[in-house]
């Protein structure tokens, strides 16, 4: 019983209280440079929760059964990227064979979620804190809905954004920023939200 | 080579950030305080200094079918170097700055260098370019920091001058705490971006106007 209560309080932060772009600021590359149409958004949002799932569920065993055992740790950083690197690659290959309207669908996005730091992030977060397996799981498929709603609620922003008039300097990039900072200010009234 | 291009190049109009607008993250999440902008861009100034000429070096040797792994391979060891020193040397630093430091593996600016600069030039050229471009960065960091550091905290300098604690020079109560949060952080960035753009587009506008 104990374990569901921590695991939901692991996906209430990681989707709202501690999202990942608008309050830890990871991934902002992507949420950013794809967030022109919310089809793009929908698409790129799917593949990083795939990815960080699947990242999360192969680091672990590998983080807790070979670098921690053989006092490693130093190298974290550089297998976690080299896993998802190799990984990402895995996943596209697999999918391009089994499921080829998953991959069209997923397109482009696929290669860049290998320098998405949200990836990266999750995994190192989930060492750091020594989460047991579910609870890794758990945050980074929920970080990767997190990562879906913001960008999806982003891009919607930035659709409408298009016709609104603004002053000639603020155009494009810098009023998507500002755009950002006002979902992010609405997105600090979940700050405090608990599970009990 | 023309290194006087090179240097305005990329503290002013090629700069990383506020013209390319690559490496936004930790551009949003450390520049609270000075202390944290600096130590940022100087980390991140050695280690695309050292990844640049590591990967010139080796342009002509890396198959480019699998270049990008082998970029990161390099950049990711550096970085892992640095964790491991600033964690020794300067472990204040590298307690401020936590997960950031480790995710610069992944800071666009410096896989963008290797695979536009540094595989097509020199050795020299792109240690000078590493340098520069890192300097930018280092600049663009250091602007958000005072900003956002004054706004937010009302102080100058945090963790740097006057003995770490920096100059007060808005009391405590007037300072907005939101400027140090992530929506100052967006709010900030935009702003100052948007400013970069009209300085820039200003002198264009003057010559359209001559003619």
């Amino acid at each position: 019983m104990e374990s569901i209560t921590s695991l939901l309080s692991i996906a209430l932060g990681a989707v709202l209280v501690n999202n990942f772009i608008l309050s830890q600021f990871l991934g902002i590359c992507p949420f950013m440079g794809v967030s022109k149409k919310v089809e793009t958004a929908l698409g790129m949002g799917m593949a990083v929760i795939f990815v960080m799932g699947v990242a999360s569920a192969v680091n672990w065993p590998i983080n807790h059964f070979i670098l921690e055992k053989f006092n490693l740790s130093f190298m974290q950083t550089v297998t976690f990227i080299l896993v998802i690197a190799s990984l990402v690659q895995f996943v596209e290959m697999f999918l391009q064979k089994a499921m080829p309207s998953l991959y069209e669908a997923l397109g482009v996005y696929l290669p860049l979620i290998t320098t998405n730091c949200a990836v990266l992030g999750v995994t190192l977060q989930n060492a750091q804190k020594s989460y047991n397996f579910g609870e890794s799981l758990t945050y980074g498929i929920t970080g990767g809905i997190g990562f879906l709603i913001a960008i999806v609620l982003f891009a919607s922003v930035r659709e409408r954004m298009e016709f609104a008039k603004c002053p000639k300097s603020f155009e494009g990039f810098p009023i998507a920023l500002v755009a950002a900072s006002l979902i992010a200010l609405a997105f600090m009234g979940f700050s405090g939200l608990k599970v009990w | 080579m023309n290194v006087k291009k090179q240097f305005i190049d990329g503290l002013i109009t090629q700069n990383p950030v506020l013209v390319q607008l690559l490496g936004m993250c930790p551009m949003l999440a450390i520049t609270t305080s000075m202390f944290n902008g600096l130590g940022m861009g100087l980390a991140v100034m050695v280690i695309l200094t050292c990844s640049n000429i590591v990967i010139s070096a080796l342009r002509k040797i890396i198959p480019s079918k699998v270049r990008i792994a082998c970029y990161i391979v390099v950049i990711a060891g550096f970085v892992t170097m640095v964790d491991l020193l600033l964690k020794a040397f300067v472990p204040a630093l590298s307690k401020s700055l936590g997960l950031f430091i480790p995710l610069i593996v992944v800071n666009c600016i410096i896989l963008g260098r290797a695979e536009g600069f540094a595989s097509k030039n020199g050795i020299a050229a792109s240690a000078l370019d590493g340098i520069f471009q890192g300097f930018g960065n280092m600049v663009a960091l250091t602007i958000m920091c005072i900003i956002r550091e004054f706004l937010g905290a009302g102080t100058f300098g945090a963790g740097v001058l006057n003995g770490g604690a920096g100059f007060q020079i808005l009391p405590e109560s007037v300072a907005a705490l939101g400027m140090i949060l992530p929506v100052g952080g967006f709010l900030t960035l935009g702003c100052v971006i948007a400013a970069v753009q009209y300085f820039m587009n200003k002198p264009k506008k003057t010559k359209e106007v001559a003619k």
